[in-house]
């Protein structure tokens, strides 16, 4: 039934997922959503391995074993992150990304 | 106190010591067939500047030498003793220790200097330990202006003794004295046929080191500094401004006197001119002065100025050296006369607290050793017979008269004038008017009458010392002939104007007032010292300050820091405009990349299809 969807849609919804990250990415001031737009790029690019491994070599399982590990990673960057974004908040009590600037210059 | 025992101990130690030197010397190692010799004690090479050309350290022990080390370390022992007790309980009574000890090494070392350079360096010494002394009372403000003005004086004077000695040392590739000043001395004939402006190589560098002598000895137009440098302490006006570093410049011409003498004659003319002008210029504006350290300011130009002369009128040997002589002689008597002249009015000034001879008056009855060694310095000073400056007077008085009598006339009226104003100074102090003392003026302690005591006696018997036979300018032993009828000519003008002062000053009357009346004009201008602080005030404030120093400051501050300055900016500039990258924004980074991610695929993009 997945085979009756051409490879061509599952990229169209991968590059729309990459780049509303991406966007996403550039124009929050918020760290939260900064952090949400980096999940949805690395999502984007798992979504991608899976779909090509499908579909270019479905008898190896390079590509599923890559998105395993990216949504290890990911899961373990978050972590990190939320740390980070709980630090900042207790130092600037804001987490504006343009109002924590004490180490410019 | 302490540190002024310490130092005392130690220059008596000096003091016997260079005494011993002085016996060795005369009577035992110096004479080698009838003639004194230079000896080196020994020569240190401390820098070496071409394989010939080296400055060295050592001790050159001649008449000279020696004669300045007796003088210098006595007079340096009596004012050593006598501010034990002057300077007793003043603030800074160990820096004032340590500087009188610092110029006492000094002044040792220029005199036993085997070279000019070695003299040189002494020299700056005592020049820059004369600028701290004169500054000692660095609260008052006209101390520190005072000490300012000596230093930039006789700097000024010193920058001509450098290039003095530049030249000379150029032209004959040495800076020894052995060298320099040996009669028969090969190093100097080249020099001598150089000429420039009319004059030798030779004699325009020995005007100049005369130049850096004239600005330590305070000759005109460079005595300036010296009144003013009464601001110091009593003291050390006696041994630094009246008894040995202002004789250091003639010390310094009797040091080079032999090529002076032999390649030089035209500077010595000058020499001569200079110290005549300049002792009968300091004489009368000593007749009007009434800060007492000022007259004995006067007073110590006016009779450095006689062994200026004395020096120019000489020449290289035999009875023509008796001026080398006579100043040398006259040095050493007004060493003792002056050092005790200053010691006596410090003692005055320690019991009236006043420098205004208007404060002062039958001090005789309160002061009676201060008195009676004062009235021996002032007959010293005036030349009467028997004591020392009597004899020293009298050969400097030959000595012109033999050579150039014009000169002989004016310093046989500056003689008269000397009398007058030294017997001003101590009728109104001593005699003239009752004054009535808040405090009760008392006798100085007994620190402080010793030395005057000492000193009185070197004042008074100093004259006997047969000197022609220690000093002279070939080494040979030069009997003084005594010259009755300049002798009595001189008596004669000391003794007019020793009346002519108890005339005026014996007792209180209006007479000095009639009399400065008479000669108004001529009074108040030497009153104000003819006008040569304000005539040196106007060139440099006005002239050099405001017509090369002010557009020298402006195109400093405008247009050489300009330049560097639109550097910086500009800089500057350019950094500020790169910074705006560096903004710090995660997210203009991340836009700034995507960016150039995009430009990088649509050229791929559009070269690949």
């Amino acid at each position: 039934m997945i085979s009756n969807i051409p490879a061509l849609h599952f990229l169209i919804v991968g590059s729309l997922m990459f780049f509303i990250g991406v966007y996403g990415f550039l124009t929050r001031k918020n760290i939260i959503a900064m952090l949400l737009s980096a999940e949805l790029m690395i999502n984007a690019v798992a979504f991608n391995f899976a779909i090509l491994n499908r579909y270019v070599f479905p008898v190896h399982l390079e590509g599923y074993f890559f998105s395993l590990f990216i949504i290890a990673v990911a899961a373990a960057d978050a972590a990190v992150a939320i740390a980070i974004i709980i630090n900042i908040y207790r130092n600037f009590d804001t987490i504006e990304v343009e109002e924590v600037d004490d180490m410019k210059y | 106190m302490v540190s002024g025992i310490i130092g005392t101990l130690v220059l008596g130690t000096i003091t016997v010591l260079s005494y011993f030197t002085a016996w060795q010397y005369f009577f035992t190692d110096g004479k080698v067939d009838g003639a004194y010799r230079a000896i080196t004690g020994f020569n240190h090479v401390w820098l070496t500047l071409t394989e010939s050309l080296h400055i060295d350290l050592g001790v050159l022990l001649d008449p000279i030498s020696v004669m300045m080390l007796l003088v210098v370390s006595t007079i340096s022992l009596m004012v050593h003793i006598y501010s034990l007790g002057y300077m007793k309980g003043e603030d800074g009574f160990y820096r004032y220790y340590a500087f009188l000890s610092l110029f006492t090494f000094s002044m040792l070392g220029l005199v036993v200097a085997t070279n000019i350079f070695q003299m040189y360096i002494f020299w700056e010494l005592v020049g820059a330990s004369s600028y701290l002394l004169i500054g000692f009372y660095y609260k008052k403000p006209s101390a520190v202006a005072a000490s300012k003005k000596a230093f930039i004086v006789t700097r000024f004077a010193d920058l001509g003794f450098l290039i003095g000695i530049l030249i000379l040392s150029f032209f004959t590739g040495t800076f020894d004295f052995a060298a320099l000043t040996n009669p028969s001395g090969q190093v100097l004939g080249s020099i001598a046929g150089t000429s420039f402006i009319g004059l030798s190589v030779l004699s325009w560098s020995m005007i100049l080191i005369f130049m850096g002598g004239a600005g330590k000895s305070a000759m005109f137009p460079l005595h300036i500094w010296l009144p003013d440098a009464m601001e110091g302490p009593t003291p050390v006006s006696a041994l630094i401004h009246a008894a040995t570093m202002v004789v250091a410049g003639v010390y310094l011409v009797a040091r080079m006197f032999p090529v002076y003498a032999i390649w030089a004659p035209e500077s010595l003319a000058i020499i001569a001119f200079v110290g005549a002008f300049t002792s009968l210029f300091a004489a009368v504006i000593a007749c009007t002065q009434t800060d007492i350290k000022r007259i004995l300011a006067y007073s110590t130009i006016s009779q450095i100025g006689y062994m200026m002369l004395a020096l120019g009128v000489a020449g290289y040997g035999g009875e023509a050296g008796s001026g080398f002589t006579a100043s040398m002689f006259h040095l050493t008597t007004h060493a003792m006369f002056k050092a005790l002249l200053f010691l006596g009015a410090g003692s005055i000034i320690h019991a009236v607290h006043s420098n205004e001879m208007g404060d002062m008056g039958s001090l005789r009855k309160y002061m009676p050793v201060t008195a009676i060694t004062f009235l021996i310095a002032c007959l010293s000073i005036s030349g009467i017979p028997p004591f020392a400056g009597f004899f020293s007077k009298d050969e400097i008085l030959a000595a012109a008269y033999t050579s150039q009598p014009i000169y002989f006339w004016v310093e046989w009226f500056v003689a008269g004038l000397t009398a007058f104003y030294m017997f001003r100074l101590y009728f109104g102090v001593f005699w003239g008017k009752k004054t009535e003392y808040k405090h009760k003026p008392k006798e100085a302690p007994l620190s402080m009458t010793i030395p005057l005591i000492v000193l009185a006696i070197g004042a008074a018997a100093a004259g006997f010392i047969p000197f022609g036979d220690f000093v002279s300018s070939d080494g040979l032993a030069h009997e003084a002939s005594f010259h009755w009828n300049i002798a009595s000519l001189s008596i004669l003008i000391a003794l007019a104007g020793l009346a002519l002062a108890a005339w005026l000053y014996l007792r209180e009357s209006s007479r000095p007032e009639k009399v400065a009346a008479g000669f108004k004009g001529f009074y108040t201008a030497a009153y104000h010292k003819f006008y040569f602080d304000e005539l040196y005030l106007f060139i440099t404030k006005k002239i050099v300050f405001e017509l090369i120093s002010q557009p020298l400051a402006w195109f400093d501050r405008h247009i050489v820091d300009g330049f560097m300055n639109l550097i910086g900016r500009m800089i500057y500039r350019f950094a500020v405009a790169v910074k705006r990258f560096q903004s710090g924004q995660m997210q203009q980074y991340a836009f700034v990349f995507v960016s150039g991610v995009v430009v990088l695929a649509l050229i791929i993009l559009i070269w690949w299809t």
